[in-house]
């Protein structure tokens, strides 16, 4: 699958798609990011008057590109496959540093495996300066139908 | 291997994934995962794939499907073990 394929079949719109660009896909991982837009509701209350990411939009948004568009990428390109969906099953993540309204991050992730229909990866997302903002391990089920 | 011993392995590997503890202590032939020890469908795979690394055997699709409860298992790993000459 080509990477326009991809991003067109993801199910997400906005305001919840977190992904711009994909810069890299294969196999065994994939690279890509995404530019937070300042208008987001979220930041109206995350925090009173100090807009800053929450962990779970930086986790979303590492499942966007990591997990999701991977797995649409693997079930596309499996003999007979159709891309599927992917369900989230688990995620452990540990968080380093602020993601500010209006950054650009970037999310590289590494199959772990794809087997019997799970992908697990290990993600993680780097801001516009190359710090690690966020790390872990993402995992879930790639499915034929939106929920199950 | 016998029975009692696949069993002990077997509630060893499940233990992580298990949501219900007093389930797993009563561990039998007759156990479900999904019924009985609440393992949900993701960390079913890993059950299969640890059930792999353990036994150094491999698990097809058609296998992993039937995996479902503890009878079932043994019983794959048992005939996996045997055709490997690994009683």
């Amino acid at each position: 699958m080509k990477k326009a394929d991809i991003l067109s079949h993801l199910p997400y719109t906005k305001p919840f798609l977190f992904v711009d660009e994909l810069d890299e896909i294969d196999e065994n991982g994939v690279k890509g990011s995404y530019t937070f837009d300042p208008e987001l509701d979220f930041y109206k209350g995350h925090f009173k008057d100090h807009p800053v990411t929450p962990g779970v939009i930086l986790t979303e948004t590492m499942a966007q590109i990591g997990l999701v568009c991977l797995g649409i990428y693997l079930s596309g390109n499996a003999e007979g496959g159709m891309p599927g969906h992917v369900m989230l099953t688990s995620t452990a993540i540990d968080f380093m540093k602020p993601v500010f309204p209006g950054e650009k991050v970037t999310v590289t992730a590494q199959k772990v495996y794809f087997r019997f229909k799970k992908l697990n990866c290990t993600v993680q997302m780097t801001n516009a300066a190359g710090e690690v903002v966020c790390k872990g391990t993402i995992a879930g089920m790639v499915t034929n139908k939106m929920n199950g | 291997m016998d029975r009692e011993k696949l069993i002990a392995k077997l509630k060893e590997i499940v233990a992580p994934y298990t949501h219900d503890k007093e389930a797993l202590a009563k561990i039998n032939q007759t156990t479900d995962f999904i019924n009985d020890l609440k393992i949900n469908s993701a960390n079913l795979v890993d059950v299969i794939l640890d059930v792999e690394e353990e036994f150094d055997i491999e698990i097809d699709n058609l296998e992993m499907a039937k995996m479902l409860n503890v009878n079932e298992t043994v019983t794959i790993i048992e005939s996996k073990l045997k055709a490997l000459d690994r009683e």
